[in-house]
């Protein structure tokens, strides 16, 4: 098989699924509004007018002010920056060492199998606050740390997934005619068992996503990520569960953006998905 | 399969081993000490303070006192709430946070799988969409936003329900076991969908369905067995994630488990605390593994080696 | 399978709506049960161990000392001494143990038993927190270092079963004051003797049905994490003062969560109202809604021991450039006070004469006069606090004044409380909130904060002049000389500003209309014999 001509049909599919190519805009859109946000804010994410408190949303400030009088649209397009980055390079660290500590462990089975997943459980015991917190002492506070720190932590179950996934695979019958053949492990790997725990692996990280983006806000209250007065999703929809009841605003915005993006996430992530997938593509 | 389980807990003591000793040394190195208030103690007290609790001795001597005691099932006196023992707190906060577990769990289940079965079977229709749409829904609110939500409608403008507590008036216990659940049901019936589109592609399906087997044969004795394989494996982790993940929902509305403990103790600083709770945990999640790998064992026969 | 379960969630809800709606605070009002909302779980019950503030609201109702609290603030009251006599040279003083005084296994309470008692806190094998409030105790500081072996050398003495005598090593006016806090209390000897040793940190006398005091309620159930439960001890010398039944102390920590409690009425008072709420429940007139004034300060320690923080006119232009009224008006919103003295005013009479201007001009040229005209060439400071919404908003707040009114740019640290417990007291730190509240009515409990040496100081400010002006004051007899001196001293610590005040703390709850007997008072102690339910 062409490997190129693979491509071009995914390719293909995915511009035929409407709700994933609708999706795929609405992600576009909000990384440019991520990275453009110095321009397009009409405040700094830092301004405040304390005599303004938290205000209604009006013609100056479109999605209304917090209690210290911010622009909330202001504060959302540089929190975009934050929770994006974090939410892709987290998942995304975490979907490489899960997905291949679980291949590896799967396939092989047997010691390699028993000690990786030996590791996994003691990574899975130990005390989360005390490693954070020890790890900010020993890095400091910066915003790698706080990507390594969550990735660190979700690929655990990614790895679970995965192995479980591969361990149902390796005795069928394609994966045992490619052992035959002799195919490389690697390859066997990339060709055979991935495109096969694609499925599972993508609804896990659009199921990822989304808790990593809110565990930044709880690194935040340790001490880890952003500081003050920056802002990310987490945390704006974190003071806005606080005060949902005298400025309602403060959460439904937020929450807004943050389902969006989800619901845009999930669509482009099962197109992808059904295109990559060759067994789909009839349906 | 048996000899399989014996292997799995025998290789469990090295995993509680290791994981007890990091711990150990880890809380020690963390800044900030169980005895630090703001209202500053002054040096003679501490080493008075060290003294009571041997945290003056060589910390190998801490170390070999502390994993033989452990051994005999003594994890020490708490730092933090002197006259109770470690072991007393682990077993007051268990049940509570057992029973809170299992209500959740078993709403997630019915909840999850049904609407993910009926999702993939009815794929691109209504059914699939909305139960879908839900369970996104589902995962983007979280359990802080769920719970006072929840309470605010049920509890302080219905008047339906307690707002708060456990087994202290009637009704207390429905809205935090829907909390919980709801967060877990979500994922479930994502990845039960996603586990069923998979097999439904499959070969053996396809064969099974043109032998004239009727769809609920079908769907429950072949797709199911191995569609719902990532929810098994994902269960493992789930359960010891919802015991220690509780937190949230026991502090919203202030149930007495082991959630507060294992994340306060944490912030005290309560090192024998957060030791007894970590090895406590690590136990059950080592556990909860090994029953999901059972699982996906038996469910899927190939999957044995 | 799951519609079954649907079908028997709404059964459930049904039987629930259908049955008794009576809310605790209802049937509370009927019993005499005052649902008490208590912060956190206490450490323990043992006075002499435990520090903190739940702790104290629970063991005012278990315990009593020599005198207890005034429900309306100043002069103590007569607690388990019916009357005491003070010598002329204000060293000596005498107390007459109430005849009627009865533990509530109904032993008498005697003269020996403080003297035991005290004997337990000095004992540094149990590692008692609060030893330093007996160190104004002849001898009591030479026991604990070890320095006298025999604990009858130290100045308390039994001199009959009714009759107790104490020598200070000065003459301390606020030592009444003093005995109102619990680390002063009896423990019952024989009890806690049964459960432990004198020095033992974990002894079980302190569990429901072991335990036993002599305050006007008695413990009946501990149940971890949930409530404490505590009922009318019999044996109390005054039990006819007493009309409340049993108070339930749940302690909840997520103050939204107590907001809900209380509004569903399953709270008669909490420990505090959510930040956000406060401004919200003042603008609609919430009849619920307690602010007392508290004797608290909040402010921000500064490292006197930085390179650029050492500069007093540094740390004037801080000071000076902080709009305090704006901080209280728009950012703390729950009746707060601006602070321009460290001691707030009023502390049992004391009127600090200090100012600390908001002008931003003086501000300008200090900074300037320091080598940073318009905030050139000023290092990226950092303000360093503990995580939570509250400092979070002030730091905020001050940042951004800062900037405009100085020029300079700070940044904002969060941290875990221990981590930001470790970098103050550790020195690690430019700029750090704090608070401050005072153990006993007496300027001394302030004032003696940033003296040289002292654990608390944290800021390495150090200054004789101060340190010699607040020794001198605590042996000095005549009030209004006392005070006197407390004033210059406090005038120095204001021109040097070690410590920049920011506001003077209230006490904001929500108490139901129903509990009477509530008293305002400095300390916020509200002694339960005085508190009963009643609907008007």
């Amino acid at each position: 098989m062409d490997n190129s001509s693979l491509w071009n049909d995914a390719y293909r599919r995915l511009i035929q699924n409407k709700a994933a190519m609708i999706g795929g805009l609405i992600l576009i859109l909000l990384i440019f509004c991520a990275i453009l946000a110095p321009l397009i804010a009409p405040y700094s994410y830092s301004y405040q007018d304390l005599n303004l408190g938290a205000s209604k949303p009006s013609w100056d400030h479109l999605l209304g002010t917090d209690v210290m009088g911010r622009d909330l649209l202001s504060r959302i397009l540089y929190g975009a920056r934050i929770s994006l980055m974090v939410g892709f390079v987290a998942t995304g660290v975490a979907l490489v060492i899960g997905v291949s500590w679980g291949i590896i462990a799967g396939y092989f089975g047997g010691r390699v199998d028993s000690i990786m997943m030996r590791i996994v459980d003691v990574l899975y015991g130990l005390p989360f606050i005390i490693f954070i917190i020890l790890l900010m002492v020993i890095f400091g506070r910066n915003l790698w740390l706080l990507f390594g720190a969550i990735g660190a932590v979700e690929w655990l179950t990614m790895a679970r997934i995965v192995r479980g996934q591969v361990i149902g695979l390796k005795n069928q019958e394609f994966v045992l005619a490619a052992q035959a053949m002799g195919v490389s492990n690697m390859s066997m790997f990339r060709k055979h068992l991935f495109p096969n725990i694609l499925g599972p692996i993508a609804v896990y990280a659009t199921l990822t996503i989304p808790q990593v983006m809110l565990l930044e806000s709880f690194l935040s209250f340790l001490g880890l990520g952003i500081q003050p007065p920056m802002s990310s999703w987490g945390t704006l929809i974190k003071d806005g569960v606080e005060s949902m009841e005298e400025y309602s605003w403060l959460l439904i915005y937020p929450g807004l953006t943050f389902t969006i993006t989800l619901f845009a996430l999930n669509f482009f992530g099962d197109g992808l998905r059904d295109a990559l997938d060759p067994k789909t593509s009839s349906d | 399969m048996l000899l399989i389980f014996l292997k799995r807990v025998l290789a469990a003591i090295p995993v509680l081993i290791i994981v007890a000793s990091l711990t150990f040394f880890f809380v020690r190195l963390a800044p900030g000490g169980p005895f630090d208030s703001d209202r500053a103690v002054s040096q003679e007290v501490l080493i008075n303070l060290q003294e009571a609790y041997n945290l003056n001795a060589p910390l190998s001597e801490q170390y070999f006192d502390y994993m033989s005691g452990v051994l005999v099932g003594d994890f020490g006196p708490s730092f933090r709430y002197p006259g109770r023992s470690v072991s007393e707190m682990i077993f007051t906060g268990l049940p509570v946070t057992l029973e809170l577990a299992v209500y959740a769990i078993l709403i997630a289940l019915c909840v999850g799988i049904f609407s993910g079965v009926l999702a993939a079977l009815k794929r691109n229709t209504f059914l699939d969409f909305i139960p879908m749409a839900i369970a996104m829904i589902g995962i983007c609110v979280p359990t802080f936003l769920m719970g006072p939500l929840l309470v605010l409608i049920f509890g302080i403008n219905l008047e339906l329900l307690p707002v708060s507590g456990w087994d202290n008036l009637p009704g207390d216990k429905i809205l935090p076991s829907i909390t919980l659940g709801f967060a877990y049901a979500a994922y479930i019936a994502r990845l039960s969908r996603g586990g069923m589109l998979e097999i439904l592609g499959q070969d053996f399906i396809r064969t099974a369905r043109a032998k004239g087997l009727s769809e609920r044969v079908v769907v429950t004795k072949h797709a199911m067995q191995g569609g719902l394989i990532p929810v098994v494996s994902f269960l493992g982790p789930a359960v010891a994630g919802l015991l220690a993940g509780s937190f949230v929902v026991e502090t919203i509305f202030q149930i007495p488990g082991l959630g507060r403990f294992y994340v306060e103790a944490a912030f005290n600083r309560d090192y024998t605390m957060i030791l007894g709770t970590t090895i406590f945990f690590s136990a059950m999640i080592v556990f909860f593994n090994l029953l999901s790998d059972m699982a996906v064992m038996l469910f899927n026969p190939r999957a044995r080696d | 399978m799951s519609k079954n379960y649907l079908n028997l969630f709404l059964c459930l809800i049904f039987i629930t709506s259908c049955g008794d709606n009576i809310s605790p605070v209802d049937s509370g009002l009927e019993n005499q049960i005052f649902h008490f909302g208590n912060g956190s779980e206490p450490q323990g019950l043992d006075p002499h161990i435990v520090t903190g503030v739940p702790e104290h609201h629970i063991l005012i109702a278990l315990c009593e000392g020599l005198t207890s609290s005034n429900p309306k603030g100043g002069e103590p009251l007569p607690g388990m001494a019916e009357s005491w006599t003070i010598s002329e040279d204000g060293r000596v003083y005498t107390f007459n143990i109430n005849q009627n005084a009865k533990w509530s296994n109904g032993d008498k309470v005697i003269a020996d038993d403080f003297v035991w008692s005290w004997n337990r806190v000095l004992t540094p094998s149990l590692g008692s927190q609060y030893t330093d409030m007996l160190y104004y105790v002849e001898g009591a500081q030479d026991f604990y270092d070890g320095k006298i072996n025999d604990f009858s050398k130290v100045g308390v003495k039994a001199l009959d079963d009714n009759t107790l005598e104490v020598v200070l090593k000065n003459p301390t006016p606020f030592f009444l004051g003093l005995l109102s806090h619990y680390s002063t209390w009896p423990v019952h000897k024989e009890t806690v003797l049964k459960h432990g040793s004198i020095d033992d940190r974990n002894g079980q006398w302190t569990r429901p049905g072991n335990f036993v005091c002599n305050g006007p309620m008695q413990l009946k159930t501990w149940e971890l994490n949930n409530k404490i439960v505590v009922e009318k001890n019999p044996f109390y010398w005054d039990a006819e003062m007493v009309k409340l039944n049993e108070i339930h102390y749940y302690p909840v920590t997520n103050v939204m969560t107590e907001d809900r409690m209380f509004r569903a009425g399953q709270l008669h008072s909490t420990y505090t109202v959510p930040a956000q709420k406060c401004p919200v429940y003042i603008e609609e007139g919430n009849p619920n809604l307690s602010i007392d004034p508290y004797m608290g300060t909040y402010f921000y320690r500064t490292n006197t021991l930085h390179p650029v923080l050492k500069d007093k006119k540094v740390r004037k232009a801080l000071a000076y450039s902080i709009n305090r009224k704006q901080i209280v008006d728009k950012v703390s919103q729950c009746g707060q006070k601006p602070a321009f003295s460290f001691t707030p005013p009023g502390a049992n009479g004391y009127q600090p004469k200090t100012e600390i201007p908001y002008d931003i001009e003086l501000a300008k040229n200090l900074l300037a006069e320091a080598g940073y005209p318009n905030g050139e060439g000023f290092p990226v400071l950092e303000i360093l606090f503990n995580t939570s919404e509250d400092h979070r908003k002030i730091a905020l707040a001050v940042q951004q004044m800062w900037q405009a009114n100085l020029g300079i740019s700070v940044e904002l640290v969060n941290m875990d409380w221990k981590v930001y417990l470790s970098r103050e007291s550790s020195g690690d730190f430019q700029i750090s909130r704090a608070g401050w509240i005072g153990d006993y009515e007496d300027p001394n409990t302030f004032l003696d904060l940033p003296m040289p040496g002292r654990g608390n100081n944290k800021t390495g400010w150090v200054n004789r002049e101060y340190e010699k002006l607040v020794n001198q004051a605590n042996q000095t007899l005549d009030q209004e000389k006392r005070y006197d001196l407390f004033r210059q001293a406090e005038s120095i610590l204001i021109d040097e500003l070690p410590v920049i005040p920011i506001y003077t703390y209230v006490r904001q709850i929500q108490l139901s209309p129903d509990v009477k007997g509530w008293d305002s008072n400095y300390l916020d102690h509200h002694h339960p014999k005085y508190i009963y339910l009643e609907r008007d």
